[in-house]
């Protein structure tokens, strides 16, 4: 098996070099906001571990939010994120991006405030600037863009093979005569290298190491701390509740002009983009909070939530949390399929409580209480401070155009039905309804 | 969340939010744009509107009047007033291409030829409904358009719209299924927890002011009478008492003239079906979700009293036709999750026995009133199966006047259309959007969007590839249907 990864690289952009840097990454675009994978600059499609990439300028356009607190705004200087979703190991993606877009990136980066031109080492500038996110999702472990290549082309193949089976009137076969028709004809495309499936790769030992220390750890340090934490639970209710009710909110719709920007570049794809970048409210019980929420919810994507689903949700792909500035703001990135107003539906009828875990930590968010109830339960309200604080991506790269993350799924479903040489009565009805 | 109980007051409620007129056969839709802004101000300011009131029987004549938001500003309006209605009223159904694409208003189907509404055609300001009967709606009209109407607006289109005994062109009933609303407030609203699917429907998800499903209040202008002194004629808004509520009462209205290639459509049912006129009867049902006559295809109490809890894959009514994708009939849980345990498991997105729940959203949010009408001759079966299709046009064509109305237009309207009706990827499926109304265009990766599948249980879902298209979008927006005091403020704005 092997794992995915993310890549995040920040750098802070030149001032007044930003509409450069915009026009630059928007020439690397098919359509407004996403990449055209053979763009001169960085050829996303080149890169055979590559599922989704972005260039994003994350801008404070809701600073001023924070003075609702009585607290002065940091300053923050507009900053340009690369994000990449990987297979395999980060290292040498980076080294391999260096090596195949060195150029296009040291143009783009060159809009930095601390790129030196003549600087030689891209790598190691690259490096210096990569981000840690505080909790990652991945729809699918050990799902690899190769895999998904290879298992969208078999069931390309066996779709053409059903064409004269699936026509209206013609009596279908018997399902297991039908598998083993196609069983046979896959195993001859495989004979001939017109298919590939490739087995998955052993799963690194580091990696499996890592995780299961990970999967232990937690929980152990959790009960180590227990005694103390059910010391401080009352302090910390009654200071949540009082902050709960305290807390300004700032749910004003967005700008008719803002909300036109981020418009522009939603739904060419069935899959669509999603930046999200805030302030986390000041104070110690907020960010002790939101670590231990962004915590909880990377142990869970972790170890529970990396077979298709996020709790109810089924059709985000990759997403991020990431604490940046000195952990006083808070960007979320994530890639998931369907519209805006989808994905945003999603949210409140089915996993308000995991979002108000997080994001009632963050300034002008809704009114929560008890940390999980309120909060996204408020539709209009909710949707409007999401959509404030939104950013628009400036190219958005995906490796698989037109699939969903259930299609992935479905697709592999029928793989394994066909690498199966007997299935039982019960598996081989499921896998012919997929058909 | 709880709400105080309010009944709907009637008397301030524009008809057609109650009634779909059924006992007017007759119907003109007019569009309007206003020349005169104060001739239009008090021509409205006497229009006779029909309210929902229904003591002393039907009325014989029914008008109904909406605006679109460029109506607002033309009536005078001002800016920031309008710009308290939804993102998606504001901006107006053609209003970007981001927007149309969603709608899948793009290919045939793009604004840019539409006959009325979108960008070349300009967005009317106000749509007038007339209904009446048959004898008497002309000499009705001539009565209302009188010369100060003349001289306050410039009348660009008329939309005569019918009945059509009930059924819609291709031969279906139509109007059978409605949200049924909750006019006394009775039931509390489901707030987050709803599990099973029921038609009925808060009145805050149709009317502006009221509470709606979630226990809330949808945005709309509030006003404030030390400010405005006009809006004193506006009933205080329910939740902030001190503001006078431009939206309560009111509804938003969205109108879709949809082309209808009735030849088209069963020309590629009888080549599918291989001329077996049974055959092609099954197709056209499966693509519809019902029979002709209306009944729906798995069994069922009465007509309406049913959900697709027993028909998981869709082998009795597919998952892709029409009906079922405009209203899935799901609850907030998948069925079968009973109990606070369950439920938990649930919630954490456990303990899901299929690993296909939760693939349709929750209905009881993406609700929608519908109230079209449908125009053109009718064609009977047996010449549609000769004439040329794409024929009809301009004058002879057909199709429905769509008319749905709304307290949200982007979680009702526009996710039906987008989400479900126009989605490739709908409950999971492939390569086909919605039977009747898909686009056909096809996705990125080279992905067709112009099948349709009929799930079999132990087989592979049989297809029908290379579907036309059926029906056409030639014209649109979206209108904000007010109250009737709401009516009296318009009438009455003067900047
Ligand atoms: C020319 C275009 C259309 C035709 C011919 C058509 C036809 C039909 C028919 C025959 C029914 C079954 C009658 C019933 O259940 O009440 C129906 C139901 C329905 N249609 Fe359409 N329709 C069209 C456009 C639309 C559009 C544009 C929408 C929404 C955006 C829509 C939404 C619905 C809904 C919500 C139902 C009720 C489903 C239920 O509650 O079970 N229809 N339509």
């Amino acid at each position: 098996m092997t794992p995915q990864a993310t890549v995040m690289i920040a750098a802070p952009v030149s001032s007044g070099r930003e509409s450069q840097l915009v026009a630059l990454l928007a020439s690397m675009n098919r359509h407004p906001g996403e990449a055209d994978p053979a763009n001169s600059s960085v050829p996303f499609g080149q890169f055979c571990q590559l599922h989704m990439a972005r260039f994003s300028v994350l801008h404070a356009r809701t600073n001023d939010d924070i003075r609702a607190h009585g607290v002065r705004p940091r300053p923050w200087q507009p900053t340009l994120v690369f994000i990449a979703d990987i297979d395999g190991d980060p290292d040498l993606f980076l080294a391999e991006l260096c090596v195949r877009a060195g150029h296009g990136l040291r143009q783009i980066f060159s809009h930095c405030r601390d790129f030196d031109a003549s600087c030689d080492d891209l790598l190691a500038w690259l490096h210096q600037r990569k981000q840690r996110p505080a909790a990652s999702y991945v729809n699918w472990r050990g799902r690899t863009v190769q895999q998904i290549h290879e298992e969208a082309a078999l069931v390309h193949f066996v779709r053409q093979q059903l064409g004269a089976v699936a026509a209206p009137g013609q009596v279908p076969p018997e399902p297991r005569a039908l598998h083993r028709q196609l069983r046979r004809a896959m195993l001859a495309e495989l004979a001939d290298l017109r298919l590939r499936l490739s087995p998955p790769a052993p799963t690194p030992a580091g990696w499996w190491l890592g995780n299961l220390c990970h999967l232990l750890l937690i929980p152990l340090l959790g009960l180590l701390l227990l005694p103390v934490l059910v010391l401080l639970a009352p302090f910390y209710l009654w200071r949540l509740r009082h902050l709960e009710r305290t807390d300004p909110e700032n749910t004003r719709p967005p700008a008719p002009s803002h909300l036109q920007a981020l418009l522009a570049v939603e739904d060419f794809e069935v899959t669509n983009h999603f930046n999200v970048f805030g302030q986390v409210k000041p104070g110690l019980l907020r960010l002790a909070t939101i670590k231990a929420g962004l915590l909880l919810l990377d142990y869970s994507a972790r170890h529970i939530y990396h077979r298709g689903y996020l709790t109810r949700i089924r059709t985000i792909h990759f997403a991020r949390w990431v604490l940046m500035d000195g952990n006083t703001r808070v960007y979320f990135a994530s890639n998931y399929d369907g519209s805006a107003d989808t994905y945003m539906d999603d949210f409140i009828n089915k996993v308000a409580w995991g979002l108000n875990l997080v994001f009632s930590n963050g300034v002008g968010y809704p009114r929560t209480r008890f940390l999980l109830k309120g909060g996204a339960e408020y539709e209009a309200k909710y949707k409007h401070t999401l959509r404030r604080n939104q950013l628009p991506s400036a190219c958005w790269y995906k490796a698989y155009p037109g699939l969903t993350a259930v299609d992935l799924d479905n697709h592999h479903r029928i793989r394994r039905g066909l690498e199966n040489p007997a299935p039982s009565e019960r598996e081989l009805r499921e896998w012919v309804s997929l058909l | 969340m709880t709400a105080p109980r309010q009944p709907v007051d009637f008397t301030d409620v524009q008809g057609l939010v109650r009634f779909g007129h059924s006992h007017l056969p007759s119907s003109v839709f007019h569009l309007l744009w206003v020349k005169d802004a104060s001739a239009a101000r008090a021509w409205l300011g006497s229009a006779p509107v029909t309210s929902a009131v229904s003591e002393g029987g039907r009325p014989e004549q029914v008008l109904q009047v909406a605006f679109s938001a460029a109506g607002l500003l033309a009536l005078g309006l001002e800016e920031g007033t309008v710009g308290g209605f939804s993102a998606a009223f504001t901006a107006g159904m053609a209003g970007d291409s981001n927007r149309s694409r969603r709608l899948g208003d793009t290919g045939p189907n793009d604004p840019g030829q539409w006959r009325w509404g979108g960008v070349e055609a300009g967005v009317p300001h106000v749509l007038l409904m007339l209904y009446a009967t048959q004898a008497r709606i002309v000499s009705w009209q001539e009565d209302l358009f009188n010369a100060s109407f003349a001289q306050a607006f410039e009348h660009r289109f008329a939309l005569p719209g019918g009945l059509g005994d009930g059924r819609e062109h291709f031969g279906f009933m139509d109007g059978i299924s409605q949200p049924a609303l909750d006019w006394q407030g009775e039931s509390p609203p489901g707030g987050h927890w709803r599990d099973a699917y029921t038609h009925r429907l808060a009145a805050g998800d149709i009317l502006l002011g009221y509470v709606n499903e979630y226990g809330l209040y949808t945005d709309r202008p509030l006003l404030d009478p030390a400010r405005q002194p006009a809006a004193a004629v506006l009933p205080p808004a329910a939740e902030q008492p001190q503001f006078r509520d431009l939206g309560r009462n009111g509804s938003y209205l969205v109108l879709r003239q949809l082309r209808q290639d009735v030849p088209a459509f069963w020309q590629c049912l009888d080549r599918a079906a291989g001329g077996d006129p049974a055959r092609r009867e099954q197709l056209a049902q499966a693509m519809v979700g019902r029979k002709r006559d209306g009944e729906p295809l798995l069994q069922a109490a009465d007509r309406n009293a049913f959900t697709y809890d027993s028909d998981p894959a869709g082998q009795c009514c597919p998952l892709g036709a029409h009906v079922r994708r405009a209203n899935p009939r799901t609850g907030d849980f998948p069925p079968g999750t009973s109990g606070p345990f369950k439920r938990l498991l649930r919630t954490l997105g456990l303990g899901s026995p299929s690993g296909r729940d939760d693939l349709i959203a929750s209905t009881r949010f993406h609700r929608l009133l519908r109230r079209g009408r449908v125009y053109g001759d009718t064609i009977d079966l047996a010449r549609a199966l000769l004439e040329t299709p794409g024929d009809a046009d301009g004058d002879d064509e057909r199709g429905l006047l769509f008319v749905c109305l709304g307290a949200d237009i982007a979680r009702q309207f526009e996710f039906v259309q987008n989400a479900w009706l126009n989605s490739a990827k709908f409950a999971a499926l492939r390569d086909e959007s919605d039977p009747l109304l898909g686009n056909r265009q096809p996705l990125p990766g080279a992905l067709h969007s112009d099948q349709f599948s009929l799930p079999r249980a132990g087989a592979p879902a049989q297809r029908i590839a290379g579907l036309p298209q059926f029906v056409q979008v030639r014209g649109g927006e979206y209108f904000f249907l007010p109250g009737l005091r709401a009516l009296k403020f318009i009438a009455g704005s003067e900047r």
